[in-house]
């Protein structure tokens, strides 16, 4: 039967991708992504060791992703000015001093540059003729090869939804800092805060010293969260904490949020507001990491899933490293340790080729996980089921934790009506990416920021289980929706391109196999 | 009881048939039914090379009652001809399936574009087949496994089958997730697993695996018809009117590739915006959401292997040479008639057995240039 295959075709399959991926575009010896104080650490540190170093930041970030909250939840309380990228870009750089001192010291700086994907050989992948990061400038895409990468991507906003989340002026603390920050763009005149750690306790002080009026923070515990001094600090500034309480909705006046109302010892408070900033906690941003095929461990303690990391932050995988933020939550000081340990490891391996064991691990933080889960226990309120769970895909918690088909199916199902949350668990341990297959609750444009670690912690709550128990839902590139007219290549391949597998006996007519027509339908039919 | 080894859709079909008859039937799944290329694919339903061509146009319209779950089915499929070699291709396609008993219709650019209107103008034509179709994977997959179980059927998910006990020429027990489970008779549909489950029988199957990839985009207004393909794609524009394609070049992998949890995909994501932004230009601002891959399993020929095997002769073997979404509802039911009655009575299928492999030289994967890459 092998003489399907003719001398001439031996031993090569056209079709296959062996060979056809281009050489990357550029190239960088250490390209760092992400210029917060881990990057800027680490560019610093590689340009003091004599690399040539590319430091990417997305930021600033088009006004077009900012509206669909990516990447972080701007919750529409951006102003008219980042609809300007050459503002945008000043007060970036007047606001990020490293960045300066970058600049100074020779670093390749690009601002306003996505990462969306980073590829390298591995595990049932062997294509690639380099390691290459995936770069967009939002008008056209192009690869750039490393000999070591550094990701300190920094983390984003942790989302857990109530009755109104989806109503402009909602948002999370890790935008409401970038917004006042990094852009000074912030819409907003009147806070409340939805938790009362570190973060919430910070995010409230920020937005005090910038003139803002903070209507107060919302606990759902017993007990305010925040470190002594942040504590006192806010009272000394007049802020209260409001404790024992949870959140029943947000309402809107006209098409922004006007109030919140909440519920305290049985009794309902209208609170008036224009933005209601969720400073619950914040999420280690992996989603390069995780693309990329990086091996991720759960740290509940330095806030979630993380590159599972050897000292000096080098990462599963042979040359990328992992710095700041992205690599558990930590204070800045010891971003900046990880940023210049991880340029260390990186200059050690290109140096040696081997992994140095330089630094230390991320510095582990109190386990926030018990936190989460009481805000998201305390948010389950039997007002809530109707709450969204995913802003992109209109997904309810009751739809969710029904596994419900979306609503544009119609689907009228005497059997679909006797299947939920409940009756999948029968079946195993509940798994996010199932559920996101089943109710689309992740799978929108937002592409699962807003939603991925409620939906986690409404799976663990259902399934009795710990949410480091939870899988991951994967992450895939591009990890920033760009569009396809951005992601297309200038060259594609156009030899070797085949619909399928090329195999020209698959589409031959099951009646004409062996028979004389055979061989005039291995051409010309379906495929090559 | 009948035990599947393989919760993919080819084996919860046939598992599905089977319970339907009032047997007893177990599907053992290594991880989550329908987790590999059963649930990540590009959802296809037109199948005109298989003797179960006529089966699946047939059952297709009804599965949604059959299975009393929704799988998104659309029927009626739309080829783009982009160049004049596509329209020779396609055109033979149309005479093809005309001479099977199916309508198609060329259309002109207008036709067209009132009925896909994110086709380029620059298209010459297109076949417009009033049958095939196009389906929802991960909702299919997941409709067979509740529908196998509202029929008394068990799914034991994250059991991997590691061996058989044999007894007289059968198969008489499953050793699976560390226990032994006696069973009358054995489907293997386990994908590119397929082949080292049956070597523990002493049964050679040639396959070999290999990774392909996909990319889906944001919704966008939904097209009168989803399903078209066209410029080396093949896809779907879903229910929700997400642009769900994928085409292009794979990578053979080594015969263990699906041990490994990491299902890759490259930078092919940037071709495959590129082909789908040339086919549908008025889709190009449409944001790409996220690239997958599967590992899929071919056969030396590419045709599905669907026996019984003469020895151990109460196994029956599917394995579908990854094309085996669409034909899932015929083939489960030609292997659950294999099982029960050792014989498919709605199509001749003799020509998919094994036997056609007797003879196959040693180095067949490497005189294809089937061969996984070495790593650099």
């Amino acid at each position: 039967m092998d003489a399907a295959f003719p001398e001439a075709a031996r031993g090569a399959d056209p079709w296959a991708i062996d060979g056809k991926f281009a050489l990357p575009d550029e190239h960088a010896q250490l390209l760092v992504v992400g210029a917060g104080p881990a990057g800027i650490a680490a560019a610093l540190e590689g340009a003091r060791l004599g690399l040539r170093v590319v430091l990417l930041d997305e930021n600033p970030v088009s006004a077009s992703l900012m509206g669909l909250d990516v990447p972080l939840f701007y919750g529409q309380r951006m102003t008219a000015a980042v609809q300007e990228p050459a503002r945008m870009v000043e007060r970036l750089v007047a606001s990020s001093p490293g960045l300066e001192a970058a600049f100074d010291a020779g670093v390749d700086v690009r601002l306003g540059i996505t990462a969306w994907g980073v590829f390298a050989n591995g595990a049932a992948l062997n294509a690639l003729p380099a390691r290459v990061a995936g770069l967009s400038d939002g008008s056209r895409s192009w690869m750039c090869g490393f000999d070591a990468l550094v990701l300190a991507t920094g983390a984003r906003d942790l989302v857990l939804g109530f009755p109104g989340v989806d109503i402009p002026g909602v948002m999370g603390a890790r935008a409401l800092h970038s917004l006042l920050d990094r852009y000074d763009a912030f819409d907003g005149r009147r806070l409340l805060i939805l938790g009362s750690g570190d973060l919430a306790a910070r995010t409230a002080l920020l937005a005090l010293d910038r003139g803002l009026e903070v209507a107060g923070l919302v606990e759902v515990l017993p007990q305010a969260q925040a470190a002594p001094a942040l504590a006192a600090a806010l009272a000394a500034r007049g802020v209260s904490v409001l404790t024992g309480t949870t959140i029943l909705r947000a309402e809107a006046g006209g098409l922004t949020l006007d109030a919140v109302v909440v519920r305290r010892d049985g009794v309902e408070h209208r609170i008036a507001c224009d933005t209601v900033c969720l400073a619950i906690g914040a999420v280690p941003a992996i989603e390069l990491a995780g693309a990329a095929g990086c091996r991720l461990a759960w740290r509940g303690d330095l806030g979630g899933h993380v590159p599972a990391l050897a000292p000096g932050g080098a990462t599963s995988l042979a040359g990328i490293f992992c710095a700041g933020d992205c690599a558990g939550l930590a204070e800045e000081g010891a971003c900046t340790e990880q940023g210049a340990a991880a340029a260390q490891a990186a200059q050690d391996w290109l140096a040696s080729g081997t992994q140095q064991h330089r630094g230390s691990l991320a510095p582990a933080g109190e386990d926030g996980t018990a936190y989460r889960l009481a805000w998201m226990r305390a948010l389950l309120v039997e007002e809530s089921v109707s709450a969204p769970v995913c802003l992109c895909e209109e997904v309810s918690r009751a739809e969710l934790l029904g596994i419900r088909p979306p609503r544009y199916l119609g689907c009228r199902s005497d059997r679909m009506d006797a299947r939920d949350g409940a009756t999948l668990l029968r079946d195993g341990p509940l798994h996010p990416d199932q559920i996101k297959r089943l109710t689309r609750a992740g799978m929108g444009v937002c592409q699962g920021r807003r939603c991925r670690e409620q939906i986690a912690l409404l799976l663990a709550l259902t399934s009795g289980a710990s949410p480091a128990d939870i899988p991951l839902a994967s992450y895939r590139a591009p990890v920033r929706p760009l569009p396809l007219g951005v992601l297309a290549d200038g060259d594609t391949m156009q030899d070797g391109w085949d619909v399928w597998f090329g195999i020209r006996t698959q589409w031959v007519p099951y009646d004409a196999i062996g028979t004389a027509d055979e061989a005039a339908l291995l051409h010309g039919n379906m495929h090559a | 009881m009948i035990a599947i080894i393989g919760g993919g859709v080819t084996g919860l079909s046939a598992a599905w048939w089977l319970a339907r008859a009032g047997h007893p039937v177990t599907v053992f799944e290594r991880f989550i039914v329908g987790w590999e290329a059963s649930g990540r694919n590009g959802g296809g339903a037109t199948h005109y090379q298989s003797p179960l061509f006529h089966e699946e146009q047939r059952l297709w319209p009804m599965m949604d009652e059959l299975l009393g779950y929704p799988t998104e089915y659309r029927r009626r499929r739309i080829v783009i001809n982009l160049t004049q070699e596509d329209e020779a291709r396609y055109r033979s396609m149309a005479l093809l399936t005309r001479a099977m008993g199916y309508d198609s219709e060329e259309l002109d650019i207008k036709q067209l574009r009132e009925l896909a209107p994110l086709v380029t103008e620059q298209a010459l034509s297109a076949q417009y087949f009033h049958f095939g179709g196009h389906a929802n994977p991960q909702r299919t997959v997941q409709a067979y496994a509740w529908a196998l179980q509202d029929h008394g059927g068990r799914i034991l998910q994250h059991t991997g089958v590691d061996g058989f006990v044999t007894r007289n020429g059968r198969v008489v027990e499953i050793l699976a997730g560390g226990h032994s489970h006696g069973c009358d008779a054995v489907v293997i549909a386990a994908g590119p697993q397929t082949a080292p489950l049956l070597a523990q029988l002493g049964v050679d199957l040639p396959l070999a695996a290999a990774r392909a990839e996909m990319i889906v985009t944001e919704a966008l207004p939904l097209m009168p018809v989803g399903g078209v393909d066209g410029n080396g794609l093949y896809g779907r524009q879903t229910l929700r009117g997400n642009l769900a394609y994928g085409g292009g070049p794979h990578e053979w992998l080594d015969d263990d590739a699906y041990r490994q949890p990491a299902r890759p995909t490259t930078p092919l994501l940037r071709n495959l915006s590129a082909r789908l932004a040339t086919l549908f230009p008025r889709a190009a601002h449409a944001r790409v959401l996220r690239s997958w891959a599967g590992i899929i399993e071919n056969t030396p020929d590419g045709r599905p292997v669907i026996d019984r095997l003469s020895s151990p002769d109460n196994v029956t073997v599917a394995t579908l040479s990854s094309v085996g979404f669409g034909l899932s509802p015929a083939t489960g039911r030609a292997i659950a008639e294999l099982v029960t009655t050792g014989a498919c009575s709605f199509a001749d299928i003799a020509k998919l057995g094994l036997g056609r492999f007797a003879g196959l030289p040693a180095d067949w994967r490497a005189a294809r240039g089937w061969q996984a890459l070495v790593p650099a």
